[in-house]
Order: structure tokens, then sequence, then C-alpha cells
């Protein structure tokens, strides 16, 4: 008995150290929903905290308007709380868009690249700057920051590229019309 | 165990083909427009490429608009791997480049270049290339600029499918002639007229892959291409003719119909050794190795209520309303334009009955007109009786009945779980359906919805990465920083402890004179700084405002305004050399003792005199942008309002920069100096911009 319990002791023993876990894997689970726009609607100085703020019960599910409704179900479900439309204090859901800086304005300043969350605005101090379309994650963090407010946010347009098909919706009734 | 499998190899062998599971036979309607041979069209008046014409990347453009082209000229080049490249199909002038409706399903437009022909039709130089005497990686290569791709319908670049790098293998090739969907007949004509000029680009591909074996799959509804194509084979080629069932046209199908051979989802046909062309594709392969010419045209049935149903080569970018014209006109009943067949094809948007202006593609087979004589209106949908009929049509295997489910409930994990990225898009099951489901539609979707939230994890995955490497680097500094301010903090200890040795030796000077004289030695910096964003943002504003109205501004130079102009350089000057004094007095210490007490008492009139004009900056501020709410006034006016505001404000930055370069006595008052200036600055910033708004709106105004 003794010799059982010691065996299966150093096998524990050893499996905790073998298998150890890093980090908490709740909150990169969560992080894992968050849609990574880094911009603090929530309350929280990005995703990753936000995430930590959740699994911690500090914060709601409903406190991010990027990830949108079906982020908020998805949140629920994880958690295994209750769905909550999303919380109007913390903004709402708008469509995806990106930065756009209006090179004319732009005085290089560089206080909108220090403000950047993912490091996608390219510039040096006294040279214009411009937003890297494709890395920009519409947080809207650079706005504020601008002196002379040469930043506006771009909706993405809808491309041949990104089109998607739509869910198949059956006409009532279609007279005298042609249906597209 | 060897023995078993070589007469089971046998056996399958000796069976002439192994239909596969599910499959539909709709009504054929080939006959209408195989009665007529293929005929070229007229030249059309332009020309619309799409830069989208084939899977993978769009290619770069290399021409200009207004360049005068000539055939076969690259227009754009293929960028990346999977990418293909665009010819000038006839000699002209490339008249735009700009967004048009493209043939797509979304009906939006996309980048294409406009060539309007200048009808000689004139060549650039062609060079045939000695395919059976070059290294194969260099044919490859060659390859790439051709602008092949699979003329199925599927367009992908050819170049791919033959980059064969050693480690391929194929030792059968497969062409691709059953053209299973109703109506078209491109292929099938291509076979009857140019059945010898097929076989030497067989030739080709099975040279380039080293394919030991070629199996020409035609279906059974085809015997004058089939019997064309016997006459016209060499040696190691053989014509299987399969039976007439929908989609054995689809590659993995027509493999399986022809070898036997089940390829695995996950794996590719070239990884047992098969790769499959299209007739039409080694047709061009023959043309650009045997004549230099690139991808420029293909054969296109025009079918459906149209008067004269027929087969036509075009040339790339034709519109379709050219197409229609040439085969009589469509019928008045015709009220949508299909690209593709019955079963797979897509309405072409922007319908016009008598002139689409939407260009024929690579992808273009055939174009039917449609007319609900033709294609009834599909009866409104049903319920799913999961009768699974739809189960057994299908030719991939698959659960269309659970796929529909989940498609329609937004459960697209589930979908995926179900290889719904299987799912060829026959519409076999949709034509089985007793409910009249349009299933393949609700399977696009599905599709399309995982697609995008593979790229928006994918996007936020690299957000992550991106915010975590930032958060890092923002550490990292701190600490550096941290670390030279310890080290620098110090030296500066020990140079201080030095230098006072220094000044009790040479001055009779008090300890806060020496701590003056540390704030002196960074001021200088400090000023020089801010005087540098003070001109840029002047420079910003100068720019601006010559960009909006220059002749404006150029016409207000006055005498008084030059005068003012005047006034405010000599008081620069004036400071500049005030600063330049400050500077001077670092390395003479004894004269600092006379000038600090004295600049300090200018310091103080100065922030009066400041805060006082930044006060009537903003005042005059505010009266700017009423004024443009009220638009009384002359836009001429409110330039003068703007720039007047904008000089004082200049002027405060320039004072306030003179004052923190002055000495001052306590280190405390310098860091809430500091504060003060900076608010003061950015209140000033933000007068500023919203004067040269307001300037901006009443301009445009």
């Amino acid at each position: 008995m003794v010799g059982l319990s010691v065996v299966l002791g150093l096998g524990l023993g050893y499996a905790a150290l073998k298998f150890k876990v890093e980090g908490d894997p709740l909150v990169a689970r969560i992080d894992a929903i968050l849609p990574q726009t880094q911009c603090g609607q929530c309350g929280y100085p990005g995703c990753k905290p936000y995430a930590t703020a959740i699994a911690s019960g500090e914060a709601d599910i409903n406190q991010c308007p990027p990830g949108g409704d079906a982020g908020a179900r998805a949140l629920a479900d994880l958690m295994g709380v209750e769905y909550k439309p999303l919380n109007a204090e913390n903004g709402a859901e708008k469509p995806k868009a990106v930065a756009f800086i209006d090179e004319a304005t732009c005085i290089g300043c560089t206080l909108c690249i220090q403000a950047c969350p993912v490091d996608a605005i390219l510039g040096a101090a006294k040279h214009m700057h411009t937003i890297i379309a494709d890395e920009c994650t519409g947080c809207e963090l650079c706005l504020a920051p601008c002196p002379v407010d040469c930043i506006t946010m771009e909706p993405i347009g809808e491309t041949p590229d990104n089109w998607k098909w739509k869910h198949p919706v059956i006409p009532i009734k279609a007279v005298g019309m042609t249906l597209h | 165990m060897n023995a078993f499998v070589n007469i089971a190899n046998l056996l399958k062998s000796a069976k002439e083909f192994f239909p596969f599971h599910g499959g539909v036979h709709p009504p054929e309607n080939k006959a209408q427009s195989t009665q007529l041979p293929i005929a070229q069209l007229p030249m059309p008046e332009r020309l619309i490429l799409p830069l989208r014409q084939h899977v993978g990347n769009m290619p770069k453009v290399r021409v200009n608009v207004g360049e005068q082209v000539l055939k076969g000229q690259l227009l754009a080049e293929a960028d990346g791997n999977v990418s293909a490249a665009i010819h000038a199909p006839t000699s002209g002038v490339i008249s735009a480049i700009e967004d048009s409706i493209i043939p797509h399903p979304s009906g939006l437009p996309d980048r294409c270049m406009i060539l309007t022909p200048d009808n000689h039709d004139a060549w650039i130089e062609k060079s045939a290339t000695d395919w059976r005497n070059t290294e194969r990686a260099e044919l490859v290569k060659k390859l790439r600029t051709s602008g092949i791709v699979g003329l199925g319908g599927a367009t992908f670049p050819t170049h791919i499918k033959l980059n064969a790098q050693g480690k391929s293998g194929v030792h059968t090739l497969v062409i691709n002639a059953a053209e299973c969907e109703p109506y078209i007949t491109c292929d099938d004509m291509l076979m009857r007229e140019r059945a010898d000029e097929i076989i030497k680009g067989i030739a080709i591909a099975q040279h380039l892959l080293g394919a030991t074996r070629v199996l020409i799959g035609i279906e059974d509804n085809k015997p004058e291409a089939a019997a064309s194509m016997r006459a016209a084979i060499i040696d190691g080629m053989e014509v299987k003719t399969v039976p007439t069932l929908y989609p054995s046209g689809d590659a993995r199908r027509l493999i399986y119909l022809l070898l036997g051979l089940e390829i695995p989802s996950d794996k590719r046909s070239t990884d047992v050794g098969i790769q499959v062309f299209n007739v039409a594709t080694v047709l061009a392969l023959h043309r650009y190795f045997d004549f230099g010419e690139p991808s420029l045209s293909r054969i296109v049935s025009m079918t459906g209520d149209v008067t004269q149903p027929q087969n036509f080569e075009i040339l790339f970018g034709t519109p379709v309303g050219d197409l229609v014209k040439a085969a009589g006109g469509a019928k008045p009943s015709v009220n949508r334009y299909i690209m593709g067949g019955p079963m797979m094809g897509f309405d072409l948007p922007a319908f016009n009955r008598e002139n689409m202006a939407v260009p024929l593609t690579k992808a273009a087979n055939c174009i039917i007109a449609a007319s609900p004589a033709l294609f009834a209106e599909p009866p409104p949908a049903m319920p799913c009786i999961r009768c699974a009929r739809c189960a057994d049509a299908c030719p991939v295997s698959l659960q269309p009945q659970e796929l529909y489910w989940f498609a329609k409930g937004n459960e697209f994990e589930k979908a995926r779980e179900y290889k719904l990225f299987d799912c060829i898009e026959c519409g076999a099951c949709s034509y089985v359906c007793p409910s009249n489901i349009p299933l393949v539609q609700y399977y696009r979707f599905g599709k399309s919805e995982i697609i995008a939230l593979d790229r928006a994890k994918e996007a936020a995955d690299i957000a992550r990465e991106r915010n975590d490497f930032k958060l890092e680097r923002i550490e990292r500094e701190k600490t550096e920083r941290a670390e030279r301010n310890a080290a620098k903090g110090l030296a500066a200890k020990e140079a201080a402890a030095k230098k006072e040795v220094t000044v009790l030796n040479t001055i009779d000077a008090a300890p806060s004179d020496v701590a003056a004289e540390a704030n002196l030695a960074v001021a200088p910096a400090i000023e020089d700084k801010k005087a540098a964003i003070a001109a840029a943002i002047e420079r910003a504003k100068a720019l601006k405002a010559a960009q909006s109205d220059a002749p404006k501004n150029v016409a207000e130079v006055t005498s008084a305004v030059e005068a003012e102009i005047k006034a405010i350089d000599a008081r620069r000057e004036a400071a500049a050399e005030k600063v330049a004094a400050i500077g001077g007095t670092e390395p003479a210490i004894t004269k600092l003792a006379d000038v600090a007490p004295q600049i300090t008492t200018q310091s103080d009139i100065d922030a009066e005199a400041k805060q006082a004009k930044i006060a009537a900056a903003i005042a005059k501020a505010k009266a700017a942008k009423q004024a443009a709410n009220q638009q009384s006034e002359s836009a001429l006016n409110m330039d003068k309002a703007t720039k007047v505001d904008d000089e004082k404000a200049v002027e405060a930055i320039a004072e306030t920069a003179i004052k923190v370069s002055a000495p001052v006595v306590s280190q405390v008052s310098s860091v809430e100096q500091e504060q003060h200036d900076k608010q003061m600055k950015i209140a000033a910033a933000i007068e500023r911009a919203k004067a040269a708004k307001a300037a901006k709106l009443a301009a445009d105004s």
C-alpha cells in the first residue's frame, strides 16, 4: 500500500512538472474569441486585459462592440452564462473600417504612431505618415491624438474578393419585375 | 498478396469504365449549338479585360493608359506563383484602366483594362519554342508568362499544374473532354474541328509531366468528337468513351470513371500520379510553344433563346452583347444571360438584352440566353422531408440534407465537419430535390461565411501578435531608458561634484546657481525641439493655405500685411538673439550671474503678454468660426482673419519658446512652466486646426 502510494505520488509529481500548463487557459480561450481590435471600448486597455477581467469575473461578456452580437454569444457559450445583448455604454457594433491619413494635412507629429496598438502606422517625425491598411484593426485610437484631425475611418467596401454569397431568400411573389 | 493485387488490377483494366456514386442526367440540349462550325466574331469596338480572370492573385498592370499595344503584348504580368498574365488580344490603344462590371456572381465592378482595337490585328514578334530540346524547368518558367489557365472553367493557372520539379512522378495524363453539363458544346466542336492541334498540345503536356500514359475521356453523347480524336491520336494515347452522366466532367469523377481511383479528399490527383487537363487548355499549350502565341482567345458556346445558337472563337474581353449579335440576336422573351451551364453557371450582372457590356473572360465556356420558357421559375421551396434523394444523387457521397440543415442554421463548424468543402457545387442535389430547395445556394452561403470567418480569425491572430510585440517593445524600451537614466544620473552626479569644485574655485557662486546651470544645459535642446515643431506646424499650414486658395493669398499681401510680417520677423530675430545670448553664456559661467535675473524678469513680462495674446487668438478663432457658420462674410475676409489669427498663435508659440529658454532658478518651477507651456501649445494647436477647418469649409462653400 505504501509502495503503491509512493509510486502514484511520484507519478503525479512528475506529471505536474511534465504537463505544466503555462498561463491561464481560460484567458487564452476568451482571448481567442475576442476580435483583437485592441480598441479599449470595453474599458480595459486591450483584448487580453478584458479577457483576464472576464475570466476573473470582473467584467461582463457584453462589453465588446467590435466582437458584435456573435462575439457576445460565443463568450456566453464559453463562460456558461446567459447571453446578454451588447452594453450600449461600450458603443455600438459598426461595419469594419480602416483608418486613412490625409497625407497633405499630416504634419508628421508621430502621435498616432504612438497610439496605434498594432504598429499599423508607418512614418517618421516631420515626415507624413500612412496606414498599413492590411494591419489596421479599425480601433480608432489614432483619431483622438491627431492635432490636425487628418485621420478618417474608411469603411471597407465590398469587392469581388471579399464578397459573400447571401443566405438564400425565397421570393414571396414576383410580379412584373425582374429578380436580381 | 501481390498476385491478388495484380489480378485485381487486371480485372480493373479489363473494365471499360468505373461508374461513380450518384449523378444525374438532365436533358442535354447540346444539338442546338452543334449545327454550325465554329465561327469567328467581327472585331469588337472595345475589349474589356478584367484583371481577375483566373484563380489566385491579381496580375500587375504593365501598361499605361494611352499606350499603343500589339497583339500578344504583355499587359499584366503574373504576381506571385498562383497568378496568370494577361496579353493584348489584338493591337490597339489602352484607352482606360478603370473599374467596370465583371462577369462575377457578385455583380460588383473590378479593375479592368480597356483596349480600343485599331483593326490592324498586328502581332508582336512571335517565336516558337523547341520544347523537345529545352529543359523542362525552363519551359515551365516560360509558361508563367503565357497567360494560359484551365479553360474548362476553373481557370487555375496551368504553369502550376505542370510544375513537376522532380517530385511529381505523374505517370498518367487524363485529358478531360467529357463536357458533361447541358447546353455546353465548345469542347465538342473544338475536338471535331481541331483534333490534330489538341493532340500536339497533349504531346507537350505529356512531355512536361513525363507521363507514360494518356487517357482522353469523352462522354458517349459526342460520337463525332470521339471519332475525330481517335483518328488523330498517336502512340501512348487512348480515347475512352464514358457514359453520359452529369457530373462526369469533374476531374475527380473522371479519374474514377477512367481508372477506378478515388482521390482522398485531402490529397491532390498528382499525389497518386495523375494530372488532368481540359482539351482547350492543351490546345493553348500547343499554340504557345509551337507558334509563340499567348492565351488570347477561346471557344464559347452561344446558345439558348438566340436566333442561331453556335460556337464562336472570341477574343478575351469581347462584350457579351457582340456575341449575342453574332448569334442573330436574343429573342424578346430573354430575361437573363447565364454564364456557364444551367447547373453550375450564374446569371451575368447588368442585364441588357441587346447590348450586354459585361466581357467574356478566360472562364467563359458558354453563354445561355435564358427565358422563362427555357428555364421555368422554380416553384417555391417546401420543407425538407428527409427523403435523402440528394444523398443518392451526390457524386461526392456527402450528406447534402445534413449540410443543408447546418448551413441554414449557421452551424458552420458542423458543416465543415461534414466536409462542406468537398462539395463541388454541381447542383445534382438541387436537381433531384422534390421540395425544390435551392441546396447549392445554401452550401455556397455556408462556404463563403466560413471563408470570411477564417479570414477574420487570421487577421485577429496577426493583430494579437502585433499587439503583443508592441507591448513587449514598450516594456523593453522603458527598462532600457531606466537603465540609461540611472547610468546618466550617476555620471551627472560625478560631473556636478567636479563642477562644484571648479565653480567654487573660480567664482564665489551659490549652489543654486549650479542647479540653474544644469537646467541651462538642457534648456537649449528642449527649445530647439519646440521651435522645430512650431516651424513644422507653420509650414504645414502654409502649404495647406497655398493649396486651398493660393491666388487669394497672393493678392492679399498688401503693404500693411508686409509690414506686419516684417515686424514678426524682427521679433523672431530678437528672440533668436536672446536665445543665442543665453546659449553663449553656458560656457562662460562668470556672465551667468548677471544675465539670469534680467532674463527672469523678462520672462515674467513675456508670460503676461503671451497669455493676453493667446486669449486674443482664441477670441479671433471663435469669431472666424462664427463667420464661417454664418457664411455672410466673403471667403476672402475669412482667409485674412484666419491668417492673422494664425500669426498671433505663432507669436504666442515663439514667445513661449523664448520663455522656456530663459534660465529658471529652481527646478520645480521649470517643470511647472513646461507643463503650462504644453497646455498652452495644445490649446493653440486646437484653435488653429479649428480655424483652418472653418476656412476650408468657407472656401469650399
